[in-house]
């Protein structure tokens, strides 16, 4: 094939007395591709993983150094200094008790965080327990699967409202309350990947090697169970954290004494049209850590296909 | 003499379907329905015939990847259809498989030293790091893969290598038997004719017995010693090579080589084209289960099943037509 824009050679070979013109060099579409090694490289293939993880980091470590960041004790209550504007003292304004809003929600970052890794993780090893039982004992799956649809049906907020009014508010029940509403979701989604990989013919491949039924599991099904559910995880996490501040909201969660992104914004409800800076801080804080580990878990999508490895 | 390698007698599985809401006595899959033969070492039996013959399902079975409904499988004199999942274990390491699909035959999480490394742990054929890697090194020699393959992951392989992987992965265990699934049905020709080659070649050095499954014709008589043909779970015709392709004498067998591409413009041909879909396998015909699509049935093959019977010594068939006089019978 002759490059677009190269003379005709068998028009130019019959009229002779035509100079014919030597083709030009067409510059390459495609440039080669430089692959940069390193953070770099990552963040530049994954900028919004990057971001993600970012967001995450700076709200770990101002959960985990509160103390020494310019905050006061959050539940000092000053009257006096109640509901003022954000102001080089007060940097997100005060509540109508007259506690630090900045205070607050930096300190409100770790209840924050422990539910939704707590929730994240405790709901992970319990649904994939649950769905490898259900996946590879077939007589106690149409058991297991129908509690875990039981529990589906009721809408995950309403099972923790519940769950919650059998006991104290405390973050210790809280994260308890999320995690038993998340768990059917995870134990159906491992139930369903363990399913199609029993029917992979490297399973069979590997009980015709001589593998017995835990070898199998720990080296095949195990490995390949891990991607899809750590990606679940990740999204498991950003929910429990909007349903713990939903409790908090409604006064269901976290106990007043403990800030949490949930309860300011509850107090705050009164004076949102007068003071709109009590909620929007934590609504903020809350948003950004959200979507930083959603941005999270889309990014652990991507790198943790194998056949995209090279990507990461 | 000794026992044969492989025995299957009278082989029979049929799956259960559920019908109905709450899944109560349902019909049955007779997937496979009386199949017996039996191969020797160094042998290359094929079973070839259309989708859903129930060609797998015996390679399957005699894998003791799934439980019989009836009949037997006797590896080496020894009966195999029964044994318990934890007897049989020492046993798989005689009988191996080649799937067909390169893509989902290997781990995609595992590199090939470890898929490879596998069998080798679970029969206890190589002790310590070392040995295990000389084996692994050795089996990539063997199916012609460059020895720094060990350390790559499947995906890094094209479908030709993937599927020498598999073959490797097969070897590893020093079977006497390796039951090729479709093995090569998914690869490219000139990759396939690779494969083909190598199994070959491999049969020939280490005196494997191969199962070949598979519907390409061309490649069967490639390079298969016997050939059994099935229809609906049932062995019509089993005959050594030449007989089947030279004369056979089944109608099936017929139309199913007179379907076979000639690579040649303009060449005459006859072609058999049968009538009519392949029956449901849940309600098959009675008699004769090809009678339904058969140019030449008559009223037996209504009623009466045909049984396998031996027209000369090297080929046998089961077709009525064979009982009539020669003048009457258009396959003799």
């Amino acid at each position: 094939m002759s490059p677009p824009g190269a003379p005709d050679l068998a028009a130019a070979a019959a009229a002779p007395g035509i100079a014919v013109a030597a083709a030009p060099d067409l510059p390459d579409i495609f440039p080669p591709v430089v692959r940069r090694r390193g953070l770099r490289g990552v963040v530049a293939r994954h900028p919004a993983a990057a971001i993600g993880v970012a967001i995450l980091l700076l709200m770990l470590l101002a959960a985990l150094l509160a103390p020494v960041l310019f905050t006061v004790d959050p539940t000092a209550l000053a009257p006096s200094r109640r509901t003022r504007l954000p102001s080089a003292q007060y940097w997100f304004g005060t509540d109508m008790l007259g506690r630090d809003i900045y205070s607050r929600v930096i300190y409100g970052a770790r209840v924050s965080l422990v539910v939704g890794f707590s929730v994240a993780a405790l709901a992970s090893a319990i649904g994939l327990a649950i769905g490898l039982v259900s996946g590879f004992v077939r007589v106690l799956d149409g058991i297991v699967m129908r509690v875990m649809d039981g529990l589906m049906s009721i809408p995950p907020i309403l099972l923790a409202v519940a769950l919650m009014a059998l006991t104290r508010g405390s973050v210790g029940n809280v994260v308890a309350a999320i995690t038993i509403a998340e768990i059917p979701r995870v134990a159906r989604l491992v139930r369903g990947v363990v399913l199609s990989l029993r029917e992979q013919p490297y399973v069979d491949g590997a009980v015709a090697s001589g593998s017995t039924v835990p070898a199998i599991i720990w080296r095949h099904i195990l490995p390949n169970t891990l991607a899809p559910l750590s990606v679940q995880a990740t999204y498991i996490c950003a929910s429990a954290m909007i349903t713990e501040a939903i409790l908090s909201f409604i006064g269901a969660g976290t106990p007043p004494t403990t800030p949490s992104w949930g309860n300011i914004m509850a107090e705050g409800r009164a004076l949102w049209q007068v003071k709109p800076t009590i909620v929007f801080f934590p609504a903020l804080f809350l948003s950004l850590t959200v979507l930083a580990v959603n941005l999270v878990g889309d990014g652990l999508r991507d790198a943790l296909d194998p056949r995209m490895a090279k990507r990461l | 003499m000794s026992p044969p390698l492989l025995e299957v007698n009278d082989l029979t599985k049929h799956f259960a379907v559920r019908t109905g809401l709450l899944g109560g006595r349902g019909a049955a899959v007779r997937a496979v329905d009386g199949v017996s033969f039996s191969l020797e070492r160094g042998e290359t039996l094929s079973i070839v015939g259309e989708s859903g013959c129930g060609k797998s399902t015996v390679g399957r079975a005699v894998l003791r990847l799934l439980d019989v409904t009836g009949g037997q499988v006797v590896l080496d004199g020894r009966r195999i259809d029964d044994l318990s999942a934890g007897a049989m274990r020492p046993l798989r390491r005689r009988i191996q498989v080649v799937f067909q699909d390169p893509f989902s035959s290997l781990n995609p999480r595992m590199r090939v030293r470890d898929i490879l490394a596998e069998p080798l742990r679970n029969f206890r054929l190589a002790r310590g790091a070392r040995a295990l890697d000389a084996r692994v090194a050795a089996l990539l020699d063997t199916v012609r893969l460059p020895r720094d393959a060990a350390g790559r992951f499947p995906h890094e392989f094209s479908g030709g290598q993937r599927q020498r992987i598999g073959i490797a992965r097969a070897l590893a265990p020093e079977p006497d038997l390796i039951v090729c699934d479709e093995a090569v049905s998914a690869l490219d020709v000139s990759v396939k004719a690779q494969v083909v080659n190598l199994l070959q070649d491999l049969q020939r050095e280490l005196g494997l017995a191969l199962l070949f499954i598979s519907h390409d014709l061309a490649i069967v008589e490639h390079m298969t010693h016997r050939v059994a043909v099935m229809y609906l779970g049932q062995i019509v015709e089993i005959a050594a090579r030449a007989r089947v392709f030279a004369a056979p004498k089944h109608p099936y067998t017929q139309a199913l080589l007179s379907a076979v591409p000639v690579p040649e413009p303009g060449a005459a041909r006859d072609r058999i084209v049968l009538k009519g879909d392949v029956p449901s396998p849940i309600d098959p015909p009675p008699g004769c289960r090809f009678h339904t699509r058969c140019p030449y049935a008559f009223a037996r093959c209504r009623t009466e099943v045909p049984r396998l019977r031996r027209l000369s010594p090297e080929q046998e068939a089961a077709c009525h037509l064979h009982d009539r006089p020669a003048a009457e019978n258009p396959l003799a």
